[in-house]
């Protein structure tokens, strides 16, 4: 195929399939066909992008709209990566959520596949974007069309919630992000993505550090504090919307893109070199801690789980802030090894409502042994997310401390380490009580009699994705050679 | 008939066609009329823009009598694209004032409005053509009482004091800019704009110039609604006809900053205004409150239309920021602010006129659900309001990008700041009308639950299409806007 067309084809793809979606909104079944068709489409279509004789060339340009400001799609090994991440849980949350909007009986449900599919293609337009105007674009449709499936409910509780989200992410985006763009525009004259960094030797001292500070802040889908609040408010939303969007599509394209500004608008030597980095690797270490902090103290599983992202997030900040080869790889194992543990733990907390309507961790005692598959899930990507071998989570952590101990930031590591105590500390009650507490009364047993496990589409998936936890640990080494080359060698 | 003629042809077009409305008083035929002349005036606009980007500037003597005895006109990069704004806008608007006028103004007393229409268009396209300083003060009389008109034509009682106020206002501001004409052909015996020039430069410093230049700036600002001289916008805005809104807000007010935009920069030439006079702090203090004040009280208008009212004045405060900053950059985002500002709020306008089709008001409660049963107008609402925001992709994102590049050429970060700030605020309000459009249940009140008719939608529907053309295809805007604040900034092309 030709390979412009195909970069095209991978945003068209979910395009195509919300219109179908829509256009079969009165058969239930067969729009679901079509979301399913889709997904598998386009998962098959950004495999193939690695097909390419010549993997990162491919570039599509559709248009200038003013001098030096194109839109434009390209691939290199970050973007594939979150293309991939993306794509490939596209499919498992479809066939969860079809489990969950069914057995939950939501309404509206067209529109929610629609709006579904429209984030998707606007994730594959942010990980393929060739500059950041382009990536800006997406960038800002993700929030808009997430928005009606955030405020989906439609209640005054949904709509508050969708007021925070939309408002705190506009205001980063217009108030920051679009700010750094223009700045950045005026001080190289593009915003091309360049290898080793658009503004290498064009900036120093103070005026990196805010060009640096807008940019972090800005980027409000990576939820640096004080920016984190829209990520909670977010939960009002349908489980399959918070396990995709997220965990996986909208706050990994935050990190996604401080990863690309911090590898391809700075550089890594420039930021290396300068305080400024440092600076901001203090913010991000700071809103890790405190949000494992406040994880611990939420009884409200999603809550809890949406704290434990912010956390995790940060990760993927403080490992680009480290500015060393081994921080980015990091950084980007983070991407996808944080994506498929934290969607499993966001499925196991949907499955745990359609079986037994509880959403607090005070209320779970004793229902593990009722719901073996799913609090075994949850046991696994939580261990997963703490970073115990053999799961993927535990390549992350040992490459962010590497990059922690290339730039000597001997302080980080200890960070590291208080951290993942800490999500010891917030995940590990939730299995521990599901499997063994209030197993010497009586009346817990009576209480979980008529549970049984959420239905198969809802708790296959599940399992699936914890059991790729397992699998991307033995891929460590093909996602290390893919981002090596991007991230160079100090 | 040949090309040379043009310039006059436009202006004098729809002032042959007024009394002609007068004596047709057939609603129907009189906006066929209407219709014509107008769109004549953008094939002409059209014309005359490709010719001044092809030979340069157009001279035309009126009667043949040579400047600076007989009246100039003169278009070059700057007038050929306000009257492109003017005629081109204006003919959409004049499209669905012919759908919509029948909900608001008695079948008897259309033919009034036309009338008041052609006049206005007049005025307009005059003010911007001519080259003669006392020939703008007639047209700026000939279009603002034909304003007054056709706001009195407004459905609700109250229509009549927001005109005498508006009144009371005009009145004064066209006053002071006669006096400052007055004192400028006192001192120097011309009335030409190009001779004008040459002669106060070397008497730039007399005092007599200075009082002239603060007498014409200040009756110039009230008519464009510069905060704080913008008392009258509002209430107008409100409860004037929905398509006459809609002309005001896209066309009188930009012509009005063109006005200022030619004084400041070609009359009186940026040296004195920015040197002498030091006008960069009064318009930056002057467009930095209109901006973060009025969008601020826009948030809190329970009554759209007002709401869009206050944030026309906001969005005169970005057009001023511009001004003020003395650069290409600033004047390229002042003009191109100009164009999509109208682009943009005539849409919002022309959007509410259609909602009021079935809604019968303009407060946020009775917009309820509209997205259910109109669908076509919310989602005109949408596209046009986040345009307004300035959300990538839509016509609003090139001029705020262009803002925020002057402020950070001129190391003003504070300034870009302040420029998206107010882009947040206008995210306040205007999301206030999508929630309640798309998320709110619809009252009970509302009867007729159907989308309005073609006729209301054709002409909206082209805005709200141009509002994302222009934010794509940047060519056509971008290109007149700079080489407009090049030519004024004396750079060369």
């Amino acid at each position: 195929m030709n390979p412009e067309l195909h970069l095209i084809l991978c945003i068209a793809t979910p395009l195509l399939g919300a219109g179908g979606i829509l256009a079969a909104g009165q058969r239930p079944n067969l729009r679901e066909a079509i979301t399913l068709s889709t997904a598998v489409t386009l998962f098959a279509l950004v495999l193939a992008l690695n097909l390419h004789p010549e993997p990162y060339s491919p570039t599509a340009r559709p248009f200038e709209i003013f001098p030096a400001l194109t839109i434009a799609f390209s691939l290199e090994p970050l973007g594939l990566l979150f293309s991939v991440v993306s794509s490939g849980l596209w499919i498992v949350t479809s066939v969860y959520s079809i489990g969950y909007m069914r057995g939950n009986r939501e309404k509206h449900q067209t529109r929610f596949y629609f709006f579904f599919a429209v984030s998707i293609a606007a994730a594959q337009g942010v990980a393929l974007a060739d500059n950041l105007f382009t990536l800006f674009i997406f960038y800002e449709a993700l929030t808009l069309c997430t928005y009606p499936l955030v405020a989906h409910k439609g209640n005054d509780n949904a709509l508050r919630g969708g007021r925070v989200y939309l408002g705190l992410l506009l205001t980063t985006s217009i108030g920051f992000l679009l700010v750094a763009m223009v700045w950045t525009w005026q001080l190289a004259g593009s915003l091309q993505f360049v290898e080793g960094g658009l503004l290498t030797g064009r900036l120093e001292g103070g005026t990196l550090l805010a060009l640096l500070a807008l940019y972090l802040f800005g980027i409000g889908k990576a939820a640096l504090m004080p920016f984190h609040r829209w990520l909670p408010a977010a939960m009002v939303a349908p489980t399959p919307v918070s396990a995709l969007l997220h965990a996986v599509a909208v706050v990994k394209a935050g990190v996604f893109t401080v990863l690309k500004v911090t590898v391809y608008i700075f550089g890594l030597d420039t930021l290396f070199q300068s305080n400024a980095a440092a600076v901001m690797m203090w913010v991000a270490a700071a809103t890790l801690l405190l949000a494992s902090v406040t994880a611990l103290r939420k009884d409200n599983l999603k809550a809890r789980l949406a704290y434990s992202t912010i956390s995790q997030l940060s990760y993927v900040t403080l490992g680009a802030m480290l500015a060393t080869s081994m921080g980015v790889v990091g950084g980007a194992y983070q991407i996808a090894a944080h994506a498929l543990a934290k969607i499993t733990l966001f499925f196991c907390a949907g499955a745990i409502y359609v079986a037994a309507h509880k959403s607090e961790v005070s209320q779970l005692d004793g229902l593990g042994r009722v719901m073996p598959f799913t609090f075994g899930a949850f046991f696994v990507a939580s261990l997963s997310i703490i970073g115990i071998p053999p799961l993927a989570g535990s390549w992350s952590k040992w490459y962010l401390m590497l990059g922690a101990a290339e730039s000597q930031h001997w302080a980080m590591i200890v960070v590291l380490i208080i951290s993942s105590l800490l999500t010891i500390a917030y995940l590990m009650p939730v299995p521990l009580r599901g499997f063994f507490a209030g197993s010497g009364n009586d009346n817990q047993g009576f209480q979980w009699r008529n549970v049984r496990e959420a239905p198969g589409t809802c708790v296959v998936p599940l399992c699936l994705t914890a059991l790729a936890c397992a699998v991307l640990f033995f891929l460590g080494d093909s996602l290390y050679r893919l981002i090596l080359p991007i991230a160079g060698q100090q | 008939m040949t090309t040379e003629h043009f310039p006059i042809l436009q202006v004098v077009l729809p002032l042959l066609a007024a009394p002609v409305c007068l004596l047709i008083r057939h609603p129907r035929r009189c906006w066929w009329l209407a219709m014509t002349v107008s769109a004549a005036t953008l094939v002409i606009s059209v014309i005359l823009i490709s010719t001044v980007y092809a030979s340069g500037p157009i001279v035309y003597h009126l009667g043949s009598w040579a400047a600076p005895w007989g009246i100039e006109y003169r278009i070059d990069r700057l007038n050929s694209l306000v009257l492109l704004i003017v005629s081109g806008i204006g003919s959409v608007v004049l499209l669905f004032a012919h759908g919509s006028l029948g909900f608001e103004v008695k079948r008897s007393r259309q033919y009034i409005f036309y009338t008041a229409w052609m006049l206005c268009l007049c005025g307009l396209l005059g003010m911007c053509a001519t080259g003669d300083l006392f020939n703008i003060f007639v047209f700026l009389e000939i279009s603002s009482l034909s304003m007054y008109l056709m706001i009195a034509l407004g459905y609700e009682h109250r229509a009549l004091n927001a005109v005498f106020s508006y009144l009371v206002m005009g009145t004064i501001g066209a006053t002071f800019f006669l006096i400052g004409v007055g004192l400028l052909y006192a001192l120097t015996g011309t009335l030409n704009l190009v001779d004008l020039s040459n002669r106060l430069e070397p008497i730039a410093g007399s005092p007599t110039v200075l009082t002239a230049f603060a007498f014409i700036i200040l009756g110039i600002g009230i008519k464009a609604a510069v905060f704080p001289l913008h008392w009258w916008l509002p209430d107008a805005y409100r409860y004037a006809p929905n398509s006459a809104t809609a002309l005001l807000a896209c066309t009188a007010s930009k012509v009005a900053v063109y006005l200022i935009i030619r004084f400041v920069y070609d009359l009186f030439g940026p040296g004195f205004s920015f040197k002498s006079v030091q006008l960069t702090e009064v318009l930056l203090a002057a467009g930095v409150s209109a901006t973060l004040l009025m969008s601020t009280v826009a948030v809190f208008q329970n009554d759209i239309k007002k709401m869009f009212a206050y944030s026309s004045v906001a969005q005169v405060g970005y057009m001023v920021i511009g001004i003020s900053l003395a650069s290409v950059a600033g004047v390229t985002a002042a003009l191109l602010h100009m164009f999509n500002h109208a682009v943009i709020k005539s849409a919002l306008f022309m959007a509410l006129g259609t909602a009021f089709v079935r809604t019968g008001g303009f407060s946020i409660d009775q917009i309820q659900g509209m997205g259910r049963y109109m669908p076509w107008t919310m989602a005109a609402l949408l596209v046009a309001g986040l345009s307004l925001v300035g959300v990538p992709l839509t016509a609003g994102f090139v001029s705020k990008w262009y803002l925020i590049l002057a402020a950070i050429e001129h190391d003003y970060l504070w300034l870009a700041i302040i420029v998206v700030a107010g882009s947040l605020l206008t995210l306040a309000y205007v999301w206030r009308v999508i929630e309640a459009g798309y998320f709110k249940p619809i009252p009970n009140h509302i009867e007729q639950r159907r989308e309005a008719g073609a006729g209301l939608l054709v002409p909206l529907w082209i805005l709200v299409l141009a509002n994302l053309y222009f934010g794509i295809d940047t060519s056509l805007t971008l290109g007149a806007a700079h080489g407009a604040a090049r030519a004024l900034l004396g750079i060369a092309q």
